[in-house]
Order: structure tokens, then C-alpha cells, then sequence
């Protein structure tokens, strides 16, 4: 069965081009993508992952608010029974925000600018790596 | 090369083109349907207004900015709401607290309205407003703080987006289901007609399905299509001619790099509207079928890596725009992909313009291209393929149905997805990016620093508001708007007693919210 991912956007940025451009390359890669749509809660992203048993979660976001979104999600994942689900962050994220987030629970982080191919090929080892303790 | 064959539109160009090649010469400027150019002497009569989109934090930190970029020659003001504003949340609601002021300002109530126009004259100067979700409560605040500024409402000039049907499809700020969120806008235009006669109750807008990935022709064709579901909805409750509305209706767009597939999308998209207006509605006036456009130069045409190309990028898509006749643009600032405008560099984009205007010529003389083989083949081309596109939406059962079932997202989608891998696989050109690539290192991401302390003074000051204001008077506007939102009356008049009364935002959108229930999003990928 191929890996699980989520792609999510939490907050209330719209802007989701990137999130379906890299939901779409996920998906040509054979893993089963599943995507949150926009503007959701913290708490609706967390009981998605549970119901669909997903290997990775990738937030995508661009407001600025990466940090503390990251953490409210990692925090919500624990609390959930749900620690061992990998999170991956994108979006417009300065470089110096990156431990930021790794510190926030964030396995891999990916800025604007990204190749897709790098990208695609880390989060299969990642779910790859969850889907096989 | 391939990619001097084809626009980015995929429509096929020729080496050299001649008088076979196009159709009939165009009337002249200011003849229906307009290709040249809604006015006779161009740009002598008028210029286009020079309106740059700023707004950020608190209303005084705005009210700053705008009175600054007035001083220097800025002719409009264009208000940017923070996200929370645009969805209707208050800046106290508890899932908002990281995004009050961050890309935009925060406005809660009649007293941040009071505060961020302060000193404007705002019977001279018109404020456009990139509101959606709740333009017509942005509306009511703006009407009842002019008024209390002194100011008439038949004097107010300006714009209010308004355009729900792209923000379902692309941008993303909707809160209700399309019925009553067209009822809303119908209702903002009925109100603007009657009492605000100088405002544009809407700006159909086509930027952000282009943002969102969409192609040029696309993006003119699901606005157009967009266009005509307002003015199907204002029309089906016949209060209103189209004569007496479809002059406040204006539309707005992304400018990119393709020099004259952009003209001709815009030369393109005047014809097309005019002869919608008159074939579809049997308008009779010019007026009403004239297709006035507002513009964005920038947008996902930048890119980070040589960032200080985008100045160019900007220039060459200012000239197009005009060239295309633009009523009103906004330079994008060239550290916008990576940041926050600084003051210098939104100083540089405005300068852009001035150049442009001033000194380069190119608005002397009305449509300046009209009659050239090429400009007047590749309007005839672009034309046809809008058209094919409009029809495609009406063969899948209009533009709510495709927005609903995620037809219209996929198209998006699709699109976005080919050109992020033309870009990255080098097919489609891009200076810095993919041709004459340096590896400098890109300049770094500066996010935008919250300012805490903004953010407590607007907290702190809804709470004083929310303290200090007559809480009976606020049940009972609340109650008044509950019941004419269930029934059929104009929704204006209840909202601006509402804004009067300060209630804020939030609990105006809850209200609505209450009678009409929230928009439910296909999600496609």
C-alpha cells in the first residue's frame, strides 16, 4: 500500500497554489495524497490525520505564522496519540525560521523555491521511514 | 526556439505579419466595442490613477503610510485588509491572534475606520478597498465614517472589490454560500446606484485566478464569465436597468511578462465585454458597455533570485498595461516576492509609474499600436480563444455550478502545475531563475515582524469600544440585520445602522452567518 500524506493549510492564508502543485507531484509519485483544502483549524487537521492514517502531515503556509502553527500542530498530534506522524512545513519561510520550526517538531522544512524533485524525494523517505518503525 | 513560437497563452505566432493577417481595422478610440480604448484622446483627457496597495498593522500605521504616498504624488489610495478583517473574524477572536495586521490592516469597527481616513479628503481623493467576504460591511464603515468625517456619501469616490466568485475558485476569503453572498453584492450595487453614485460597487477580478496559475486568456474569460453572473443576478430582480448599473462595474487584473500577449488580452477583453453588454442586455449606451480595467504589475512574475530584475519585470508590464489603456495600476515594489515593501522600494515602484507617464511618451497619442498587423491579429486570436473558454465554462453548466464541483479550481490547477515544471525544467524563460542563473544566494525571506504592540493597541482599543458603546443599541442593529437578511430588503441600510452603532465586524459576519450558513469547499488538486 503506498505511504499516506496530508497536505494541510492551517490559518487563514488562501493562497494554496504551491500546496497543489506539490499535492500533485506527491501524487504522479505514487504516494496517496489527501488534501485539507484551506483555512483549516489546527484541530480539523489533526482529526483528518487520524482518520486517514497518514504517514506524513505537510503544512503549507505563507502568512507568516509558520512557527506557531507548526508547534500548535506537532503539540495537537501528541496530545492526539498521533506523535509519531511525521510533520513537514513549506511555504515562504526565512531561513533562519528553519531550527525555529525543527525545533517545533517540523522532520523537514522546505522554503519557496524548493525543487519539486528534492522535495517529492525527501517526503517519500519520510513516509517511507514512518511507514516502517 | 519553441518559446518565441507560442505566447504563454499557447496562442501560435508567425515570424512577420501583414495586412492579411487581421481582420477589419477597429474603430477609433471611444467608438463601440472599444478595442481602442474607451476614450477618444487616450490618456490627454485623463491619465490613469496611480494607485499602490499598502496597509499594514494598525489604522494609524496605515493612515501614515497613505498620507505619505498622497505627499508624493499618489492619486488613490488602496486600502489592504488583514486576513482576519477579510474573513470576518474580530482581532479578538481566539484562532486569529498570529495574523491581526500582518498583511493588511486590522479593522474592527467604526473606530479604526474613523482613524485610518483621518485627514484624507475624502471627497477628493478615491479609496479602493481589496475586500470580498465582507465588502459590503467595509462599505457601510467607509459610508458611516466619511458621513461622520463630514463627508456625503454622493461624494465618495472609490472601488470595492466584491467579487466572491473568484475568492471561491482562487483567493480564498469567502464566508457564505454563493446565493446570498450574490444576493449581498446585488445589494451593494442597487445601494451604489442609488446613493453612492460615484463609487464602483465592484471590480470583477481575474488577478487572482492569474496568481493562482490561470493563463492569460483564461484569466480575461473566467472574468468576463464572472461579470456576467453579477450582472445576470442585479438584472433577474429588475430594479435596475443595465444602463443605470453596469457603469459602476469595473474589472482588475495581473499584468505579466508576455509584452503583447498582454495587450491584446486587454484590447481583447474591452471588445468582448462590450459586445456581452450590448448583445446579451441590449445595452444602448457606450457607457454602460465600456470595459474600465484596474491592473497589478508584479504578482507571480517576480521571482526572488536577482531580485533587483523585477524592477525591470515591472517596468516593461507598467508599458504594457498602458498600452493595453489601463485605468488605474499598481506597480508591485521588487522585494515583494521575499518580503514586506520597504519605503524605498514602494517609492521605486511609484516612480516606475511617474516615469512611464511623464516622460517616456508612450500617453500621448490613444492606442498607439491600434492598426498594426500583429497587435490587431493577436487581439483577433486572444479574442477567439476567450470566447472558447467562456463557452467551455457555459457547456459545464456556468461559473457557480463550476465552481462548486471544483471544475474551474482543476483548470487553475492544472495550469499552475505546467508552468512550475516549465520553469524548473527550463522551457519557459526566466532570467536569474533558469537563464543566466549566478547561484548568488537569494536574499533572505523577511517575513513580516509582527508588531506586538500595534496588535495590543488594537486589542485593547476594540475592548474600550466594546466597553464603551450603547451594548442595547447593538442587540437591536444585530436583530434588525438577522431579519432583513431573511427576508429580501437591501442589506445596506441595516449594515451601516450597524456600523453606526459599532458593532464590529465580526458580529455583523455572524449574523449573516446565522441566516445563511457558511460556503462549503470542493477541494481539487
Amino acid at each position: 500500500m503506498p505511504a499516506r500524506v496530508l497536505v494541510a493549510k492551517p490559518g487563514l492564508d488562501g493562497h494554496d497554489r504551491g500546496a497543489k502543485i506539490v499535492a500533485r507531484a506527491l501524487r504522479d509519485a505514487g504516494l496517496e495524497v489527501i488534501y485539507t483544502g484551506i483555512r483549516r483549524r489546527v484541530e480539523e487537521i489533526v482529526a483528518i490525520a487520524l482518520q486517514e492514517d497518514v504517514a506524513v502531515v505537510g503544512l503549507s503556509i505563507l502568512s507568516g505564522a509558520h512557527v506557531a502553527l507548526t508547534a500548535r500542530v506537532t503539540a495537537a498530534l501528541r496530545e492526539a496519540g498521533a506523535g509519531d506522524v511525521t510533520v513537514v512545513v513549506g511555504g515562504t519561510i526565512p531561513a533562519a525560521d528553519v531550527p525555529l520550526l525543527k525545533e517545533a517538531g517540523a522532520a523537514a522544512v522546505f522554503p519557496t523555491g524548493t525543487p519539486l524533485d528534492e522535495l517529492v524525494a525527501e517526503v517519500r523517505a519520510l513516509a517511507a521511514a514512518a511507514a516502517s518503525p | 526556439m519553441d518559446d518565441f513560437a507560442h505566447t504563454s497563452s499557447g496562442v501560435p505566432v508567425r515570424p512577420v505579419y501583414g495586412p492579411d493577417d487581421r481582420a477589419a481595422d477597429p474603430p477609433p478610440p471611444g467608438a463601440f466595442p472599444f478595442t481602442r480604448g474607451n476614450y477618444p484622446t487616450g490618456y490627454r483627457g485623463r491619465l490613469w490613477t496611480i494607485r499602490q496597495y499598502s496597509g499594514f498593522g494598525t489604522a494609524e500605521e496605515s493612515n501614515r503610510r497613505y498620507r505619505y504616498l498622497l505627499d508624493q504624488g499618489g492619486t488613490g489610495l488602496s486600502v489592504a485588509l488583514d486576513l482576519p478583517t477579510q474573513c470576518g473574524y474580530d482581532s479578538d477572536h481566539p484562532e486569529v491572534g498570529e495574523e491581526v495586521g500582518r498583511v493588511g490592516v486590522a479593522v474592527d469597527t467604526l473606530a479604526d475606520a474613523e482613524i485610518l481616513f483621518a485627514g484624507i479628503p475624502l471627497d477628493r481623493i478615491s479609496t479602493s478597498f481589496t475586500i470580498n467576504g465582507t465588502a459590503a460591511i467595509l462599505l457601510a464603515l467607509y459610508v458611516a465614517a466619511a458621513e461622520r468625517a463630514g463627508v456625503p456619501r454622493a461624494k465618495l469616490t472609490g472601488t470595492i472589490q466584491n467579487d466572491i466568485l473568484k475568492e471561491y475558485a482562487s483567493r480564498g476569503t469567502w464566508i457564505w454560500p454563493p446565493d446570498p453572498s450574490l444576493r449581498l453584492i446585488a445589494d451593494t450595487i442597487e445601494f451604489c446606484a442609488a446613493e453612492v453614485p460615484r463609487f464602483n460597487a465592484i471590480s470583477v477580478a481575474g488577478a487572482h485566478f492569474r496568481d493562482a496559475g490561470a493563463t492569460a486568456v483564461q484569466e480575461m474569460a473566467f472574468t468576463l464569465a464572472d461579470g456576467v453572473v453579477y450582472c445576470d443576478t442585479v438584472l433577474e430582480r429588475g430594479r435596475l436597468t443595465i444602463e443605470r448599473f453596469a457603469p459602476q462595474v469595473s474589472f482588475f487584473f495581473y499584468t505579466h511578462g508576455d509584452f503583447f500577449e498582454e495587450i491584446a488580452k486587454y484590447r481583447a477583453g474591452r471588445r468582448r465585454w462590450a459586445t456581452i453588454v450590448r448583445e446579451r442586455y441590449g445595452a444602448t449606451t457606450g457607457k454602460a458597455s465600456m470595459f474600465r480595467f484596474g491592473c497589478v504589475a508584479g504578482g507571480a512574475s517576480l521571482y526572488a533570485p536577482q531580485a533587483h530584475n523585477n524592477i525591470v519585470r515591472v517596468a516593461y508590464e507598467a508599458m504594457a498595461s498602458v498600452l493595453g489603456g489601463v485605468q488605474s495600476m499598481f506597480t508591485a515594489a521588487w522585494d515583494e516576492p521575499f518580503a514586506l515593501p520597504s519605503e524605498e522600494s514602494a517609492t521605486l515602484a511609484l516612480r516606475t509609474q511617474q516615469i512611464l507617464a511623464h516622460e517616456t511618451g508612450v500617453a500621448r497619442v490613444a492606442d498607439p499600436l491600434g492598426g498594426s498587423y500583429f497587435v490587431e491579429a493577436l487581439t483577433d486570436a486572444t479574442e477567439e480563444r476567450i470566447t472558447q473558454v467562456m463557452a467551455d465554462i457555459e457547456g459545464h453548466g456556468g461559473m457557480v455550478r463550476a465552481i462548486e464541483d471544483g471544475y474551474l479550481q482543476r483548470l487553475i490547477a492544472d495550469e499552475a502545475f505546467r508552468l512550475h515544471r516549465d520553469v524548473e525544467s527550463g522551457e519557459r524563460p526566466v532570467v536569474g531563475v533558469n537563464r543566466f542563473a549566478t547561484g548568488e544566494p537569494v536574499p533572505e525571506t523577511a517575513a513580516y515582524a509582527l508588531d506586538a504592540a500595534g496588535r495590543e493597541r488594537q486589542l485593547k482599543r476594540l475592548a474600550r469600544v466594546k466597553a464603551e458603546r450603547d451594548a442595547a443599541a447593538v442587540r437591536a442593529r444585530l436583530d434588525d440585520l438577522a431579519r432583513a437578511a431573511e427576508g429580501d430588503t437591501n442589506l445596506m441600510g441595516p449594515l451601516i445602522d450597524c456600523a453606526g452603532a459599532y458593532c464590529t465586524v465580526g458580529e455583523m459576519v455572524a449574523t449573516l452567518t446565522g441566516v445563511w450558513g457558511e460556503f462549503q469547499q470542493p477541494v481539487v488538486f
